[in-house]
């Protein structure tokens, strides 16, 4: 029974077995864009051929190749960028499917893996017998072409694999020792021992380790060890993602408020346990709920501080709250747009999905009492509100830069973190003195300015106002008088943006009557942008 | 304005709130402010949100409230002018800035055209400030529920209110010592404050700018406030330094304005 390696001295390679997958850019390629890869691909990064498909190979073209040079061998070539990530995200389903065979597996790169060869060569009989198990099962699951190499250490069963071998344990040195150097990855280091006359892996072996140290440097002694077959890589396991989510169903829908509040509690409860066994907090929780309808409602609920049990169980139940009663209250108004959908029927399974997950270590509650009963309790009754209207409606405002009284307000959900939409530091010329407006219009008023003649008044592009502003009236109100008034403070903002640009001249005028307007001229008309209230 | 004119000067004003009200912050700062201050506390237990306790104002408020506060868990109702916006916004805003200051929370119901720059001008802490431009119809029930945790709520009803609602949401206000601001007509509140004069001052023809408001809040109500009261403010800031004053009709005015608290017999 070749298949055990003995728990060796300490020092020795791990009997390993490595999954390869030939040509993964060109097979990522396929599976993600839909390239195919029976034709001849090629994946270039800089110029340089990275990865081809066999119809290329047998063309001539070969990794390193120039684009021009590989498109003159085999003219119907298809190029593709090289991206990384379109590898990596093609490669998971791959890894997921080797997972259901064997445990323990370790990423190298994408389209290359490797497990500890010992577990599944028990398990399965044979070093040979896993090896078809995987090579099967990754067919069947992804369909995906691949090969298995076994041997001592990594470096070398990621060799075999490349032949499909399997080198039976104590050999792998000499199946290393008649390669070519260029399997080592380090061209710069194989073309100087090639011009020393060194030719194969067995060849550089066969030099001193301490020469070797001294002459190349710890980046060659490593290879050096590799060559020799003395790879001491430690094994590190992919630790497969935690399933954090949790998820409820109940044969009875939940169509009651206080039914849904006690199946909220126990998952509510359960959510946290999870994520406080692996040491975690959510800042955000998302909240998923199928009626027996068959619809799904969703919704994310922000916390600024760490979510506690009773936090998310209070969220789950105003969740709750507001789809179950909601429904009912809301279905004769007219519903707003940021009302949630309401549900036809009662709640037949509920998920709870942490959002944002950190290391608890990070939160911690203020040592002097930065959030207090009082904030607590402010905080629990603003959350209340966003349960009865959504978390949109209920905002907090900040404060940044800008010129009008509009831009420099920016109102953020309550809970989300409070940034500026413009940043207030760079000085803002043009900003309206203080005091500013107390009520800002959200869209400006229409109006009227006429000079003491009554007739209107104007003000031209090189900004002359045509006469003084006399009387002003606002929308369809009566003229007033203008008892005093400052003006044209010009505002040319964004000329450079064509939708955004703006050009308007505003005027402070105080009226007979005590109050004060800030009114614009813009494309020809008067606007009131802002009350002095 | 034909009226007695019963107290000091904005100044006496403020040595005379600085005695007979806490601050907030004395109250969040826990017993050991309380107790080198080694003054009697009228308002309440430090840290009780009993129905005692007196949110501060700024001092040109004083004289309107009874208590020289905001009264936790009374309503108090600003009115607008009739017929013009002569500050009735900058008043409410006003109300709540000592508030806020102090570290207590603010929540603004249905007033989607707040100048938020303004609010925090007057010292509101925008981060204690919640708004909810839009609470749709079922408005009351939002009100209800931030009366539960809110210290101050300002309500700018979106419809005419029945004398059932604004009773029930000022009886949960009483209850929670949570102070109910609403704007607009509301019956029964404990006091009304209503802008009747309002005049800008810093804007000529064609030159200067809005500097401050000079405007007449008359409060009236119950118990002591039987007899309406009238009170002269300056926002933002106190009244204008004499010698700031530019010309010479606005001087003679300041001089004379030096007497804030005006009681109509």
């Amino acid at each position: 029974m070749n298949a055990v390696t003995p728990a060796g001295r300490p020092g020795s390679p791990t009997r390993a077995l490595v999954v390869w997958c030939p040509d993964w850019p060109v097979t990522a390629a396929e599976i993600i864009d839909g390239v195919p890869a029976t034709g001849p691909v090629a994946v270039l990064h800089v110029n340089r051929v990275v990865a081809c498909s066999a119809a290329a190979r047998a063309d001539g073209v070969h990794p390193g190749l120039r684009r021009r040079e590989a498109q003159s061998r085999c003219p119907g070539l298809t190029v593709l960028d090289h991206d990384p990530a379109r590898d990596a995200r093609a490669f998971e389903p791959v890894v997921a499917a080797i997972e259901q065979v064997v445990a323990g597996v370790e990423v190298h790169r994408p389209g290359a893996c490797a497990v500890a060869a010992r577990g599944p060569a028990r398990y399965f009989g044979g070093e040979e017998a896993a090896a078809e198990q995987i090579v099967e099962h990754v067919a069947q699951a992804c369909e995906v072409e691949s090969q298995v190499g076994v041997a001592d250490g990594f470096f070398a069963a990621g060799l075999a694999a490349r032949t499909g071998r399997i080198v039976p344990p104590g050999d792998s040195r000499t199946f290393l020792a008649g390669l070519p150097l260029r399997v080592l990855g380090r061209p710069e280091l194989a073309g100087l021992l090639r011009r020393l006359g060194l030719r194969t892996l067995g060849d550089f072996a066969a030099l001193p380790a301490r020469d070797v140290l001294a002459r190349f440097g710890p980046d060659a002694a490593l290879a050096h060890r590799l060559a020799a077959g003395r790879d001491e890589q430690p094994f590190t396991p992919r630790q497969p993602p935690p399933e954090l989510s949790v998820t409820a169903d109940y044969d009875e829908p939940l169509d009651r408020v206080d039914a849904a509040a006690f199946a909220a509690r126990a998952l509510a409860e359960q959510l946290h346990d999870q994520l406080s066994g692996y040491g975690l907090a959510c800042t955000r929780v998302g909240i998923e709920a199928v009626t027996a309808h068959g619809q799904e409602l969703h919704r994310v609920w922000r916390h600024d501080g760490m979510l506690t049990a009773a936090a998310i169980t209070d969220r789950l139940r105003w969740q709750l709250d507001g789809w179950l009663t909601g429904a009912a209250a809301r279905r004769p108004g007219a519903g707003t747009a940021a009302a949630p959908p309401a549900p036809t029927a009662g709640i037949v399974r509920l998920r709870l999905v942490p959002d944002g997950v950190l290391a608890r270590v990070a939160l911690q509650p203020g040592l002097w009492g930065e959030i207090g009963e009082e904030d607590a309790r402010a905080r629990r009754a603003l959350t209340r509100v966003q349960g009865l209207l959504g978390p949109d409606a209920v905002v907090t405002a900040v404060l940044g830069g800008g010129r009008s009284p509009v831009d420099q307000v920016r109102l953020v959900p309550w809970g989300d973190e409070r940034v500026p939409a413009r940043p207030g530091q760079p000085p803002w010329p043009g900003r309206l003195p203080p005091p500013a407006p107390a009520v800002v219009l959200p869209a400006p008023l229409p109006a009227e300015v006429y000079d003491a003649a009554g007739e209107p008044v104007t003000v031209s592009a090189r900004l002359v106002v045509s006469a003084a502003p006399a009387r002003v009236a606002v929308g369809t109100g009566a003229p007033v008088d203008v008892i005093g008034w400052a003006g044209p403070w010009p505002l040319d903002e964004r000329w450079w943006a064509p939708a955004e640009a703006r050009r308007r001249a505003r005027f402070q005028v105080a009226l007979a009557d005590g109050s004060a307007l800030l009114i614009a001229r813009t494309d020809g008309r008067w606007v009131v942008e802002a009350v002095y209230d | 304005m034909a009226g007695r004119m019963v107290a000091g000067t904005a100044a006496l004003s403020a040595v005379a709130a600085a005695n007979l009200v806490r601050p907030a912050s004395a109250l969040a700062g826990g017993a050991g402010s309380a107790a080198t201050a080694g003054t009697p506390d009228p308002t309440g237990l430090p840290g009780s949100a009993g129905i005692d306790q007196v949110l501060p104002v700024p001092t040109m408020l004083t004289g309107l409230l009874p208590g020289r506060g905001l009264r936790r868990g009374s309503t108090v109702n600003v009115l607008p002018h009739r017929s013009a916006r002569l500050g009735a916004t900058s008043l409410l805003l006003a109300l709540l800035a000592e508030a806020s200051r102090a570290g207590l929370w603010c929540a603004v119901v249905g007033v989607p055209a707040l100048g938020v720059t303004a609010a925090a001008e007057l010292g509101i802490a925008l981060d204690r400030l919640a708004l909810v431009p839009n609470p749709g119809p079922d408005w009351p029930a939002v009100v209800a529920a931030l009366i539960d945790g809110v210290d101050v709520v300002v309500v700018a009803a979106p419809a005419a209110v029945t004398a059932q609602v604004t009773g029930r949401l000022a009886a949960r206000a009483r209850q929670r010592g949570c102070v109910l601001v609403p704007c607009g007509r509301w019956d029964a509140p404990d006091v009304t404050l209503q802008v009747v004069n309002g005049r800008w001052e810093g804007l000529g023809p064609g030159r200067g700018r809005l500097r401050r408001r000079e405007m007449v809040v008359s409060a009236r109500g119950r118990g002591a406030l039987n007899r309406p009261r009238e009170i002269r403010i300056w926002l933002p800031g106190g009244p204008p330094p004499a010698a700031a004053a530019p010309a010479t009709g606005i001087i003679r005015r300041a001089r004379r304005a030096e007497l804030t608290l005006v009681r109509r017999g």
